[in-house]
């Protein structure tokens, strides 16, 4: 059984088609990247499978459970994180306490006045863990506001972590940066999917990213399913190299 | 945290105290009297209670002074017509404060920005004028009289908090520890983290999975029990309660000291409170304009130190 099962998912905004019954499945411990040219509808094709859009038409499963008409909060519970291309951060607390509050609610905590010693030092853990993970331990002290960009992502993808999700949905995760900080983030998302089997959805316009990273690629195109597979064959697929001639005429 | 960091604040705490607690010795010598440092104590809790939901929450109620009022008359009111027990005006009182706040909150969280501020105020003015109005139990615009705090029986010690001025002065600073002492305990639990999350970024915090308005909800309704116990302490300093004491010019008057001690502090409104009071008090036996002189102190605080007093003082100590 697959991890994420999306089955001819379509979304209409008024009479504008965005996403044309497109289906795509992703196994356990896959990195699986979406590209296609802009205005491809990968945005909203993201925002189905995190629950912020509801399809128009079509089913998505998670771990053989329908989420369809499951809203975005209630499937972080169920073991889906997302970060955003814009990044969503708490900016005038540090990078420690961001993550940790990610981790605490992670945990069912949320509504505690107080924690036990023991369950405050699996939360330390944790975060330490985290942070450890995601290069981030020298800056743990630093707010997260003052930080550079990538490392900002950097800390957002930290707290996607937090909760503890079986699939991390990332939205663009180098858009807008440098070669240096693209360099990065793309290293710390070949670490947590090699190294610590994390199941990973991304979308990305930058494809260089996308074929050094992913292990099967979806491409979509004018809202439709384009083309599926490994990167080596849709590097040569030509259906996908008009497409994306087509944009760069 | 750095270790100096956390020394830091323990010495910067151990101060704060150790300047409260001596309070009725030192303030005589420059001027001061006891009854102005419980007016400090008791209306800078009310402003720490209010930034509990503004500094740690991001939530502004422009309406706060409605709860504290609440508490104010449920205490007055308990002393003069249920029982001569300052512990038990002191409970009936901030429960008639936090349950209304509980039960309007529930209406009001919902809102957001200017739209909250407005309907917090537009709450509190419904208080205002029923109290303004039912003479036959407030008093109305006289204010309710003929209550007096109690001394307090201890089995078989009894404290006269009634005639001495520095007992209770020592009262209302107990009461002030146990409430501060509750709202830092809270902000350091993960139910705290959850409020930070939420002031810091409401869409984020959603994400998480944390659902925002019923946290709102339990920030704000903490807020007003704990600023309807500082009313229920007003009414027994003064052994009088008053419609202003639920009026909007108040809770404006609190959200002043919170700003202007710096509201993402935790002790910056009570330094608010201490300049506001103080200043109040002895301007206003100089000029019946003192108002003017808060106003444009206010002013230059904000502009200069958008931190506040007191996250000014601390950037300072943080660059050097």
């Amino acid at each position: 059984m697959s991890l994420l099962d999306i089955r001819r998912v379509s979304k209409n905004f008024g009479s504008l088609v965005a996403v044309r019954d497109v289906s795509m499945t992703v196994e356990s411990g896959e990195l699986r990247a979406v590209i296609g040219p802009n205005g491809a509808g990968k945005t909203t094709f993201f925002n189905l499978i995190s629950g912020l859009f509801r399809p128009s038409a079509g089913s998505i499963a998670f771990d053989g459970e329908d989420v369809t008409g499951v809203p975005a909060h209630r499937r972080v519970a169920r073991g889906m994180a997302r970060t955003f291309q814009i990044t969503e951060i708490f900016p005038e607390i540090s990078v420690l306490e961001n993550v940790r509050i990610s981790a605490e609610v992670a945990a069912g905590y949320r509504l505690r006045p107080w924690l036990g010693r023991r369950a405050a030092a699996e939360i330390r853990q944790r975060v330490e863990k985290i942070l450890g993970l995601t290069g981030l331990v020298a800056k743990a002290d630093r707010l997260v506001g003052e930080l550079s960009h990538g490392d900002q992502r950097a800390a957002e993808i930290a707290m996607a972590l937090a909760l503890r999700p079986r699939l991390l949905l990332l939205d663009e995760p180098t858009a807008g940066m440098g070669d240096q900080e693209t360099y990065e983030i793309a290293a710390l998302i070949r670490r947590l999917h090699r190294d610590n089997k994390y199941t990973i959805v991304l979308i990305e316009h930058d494809m260089r990213v996308v074929f050094n990273l992913a292990d099967r690629i979806t491409v979509l195109d004018q809202g439709r399913l384009l083309a599926e597979g490994p990167p080596a064959a849709i590097a040569q697929n030509p259906a996908v190299q008009a497409a994306y001639l087509g944009e760069a005429a | 945290m750095r270790r100096s960091e956390i020394l830091r604040g323990r010495l910067i705490l151990l101060a704060i105290w150790a300047v409260l607690i001596g309070a009725p010795y030192w303030m005589p010598a420059i001027g001061g009297y006891t009854a102005l440092g419980t007016r400090v104590l008791v209306l800078g809790l009310a402003a720490m209670s209010l930034n509990f939901l503004l500094g740690f929450t991001g939530v502004l109620s422009f309406g706060h002074a409605a709860y504290f009022g609440l508490g104010a008359y449920g205490a007055g009111l308990t002393l003069k017509l249920l029982a001569a027990s300052t512990p038990l005006a002191l409970l009936l009182g901030t429960l008639l404060g936090g349950i209304a706040g509980a039960l309007l909150g529930a209406l009001i969280v919902r809102r957001r920005g200017v739209y909250f501020a407005m309907v917090t105020i537009a709450f509190g003015q419904v208080f205002y004028f029923i109290a303004f109005r039912w003479n036959a139990l407030t008093g109305g615009d006289d204010g309710l009289r003929g209550f007096a705090r109690q001394p307090l029986h201890l089995g078989p010690v009894t404290i006269d908090i009634l005639n001495n001025a520095e007992a209770f002065y020592y009262f209302v600073l107990a009461c002030f520890a146990v409430v501060t002492a509750v709202m830092a305990f809270l902000l350091r639990s993960p139910f705290g983290h959850t409020l930070l999350a939420i002031r810091e970024n409401e869409r984020r915090a959603r994400f998480l999975g944390i659902p925002v308005e019923r946290h709102i909800w339990l920030a704000f309704t903490l807020s007003c029990f704990f600023i309807s116990l500082a009313g229920a302490l007003y009414a027994m300093l003064n052994n009088f309660a008053d419609p202003r004491g639920l009026h909007y010019a108040l809770s404006g008057d609190l959200v002043i000291m919170a700003v202007m001690g710096g509201m993402r502090s935790f002790w910056g409104p009570l330094l608010g409170a201490v300049v506001f009071v103080v200043l109040q008090d002895y301007l206003s036996s100089i000029t019946t304009n003192w108002q003017s002189f808060i106003g444009l102190l206010f002013v230059l605080v904000v502009m200069f130190f958008p931190r506040g007093l007191l996250g000014f003082l601390q950037r300072r100590k943080a660059a050097a």
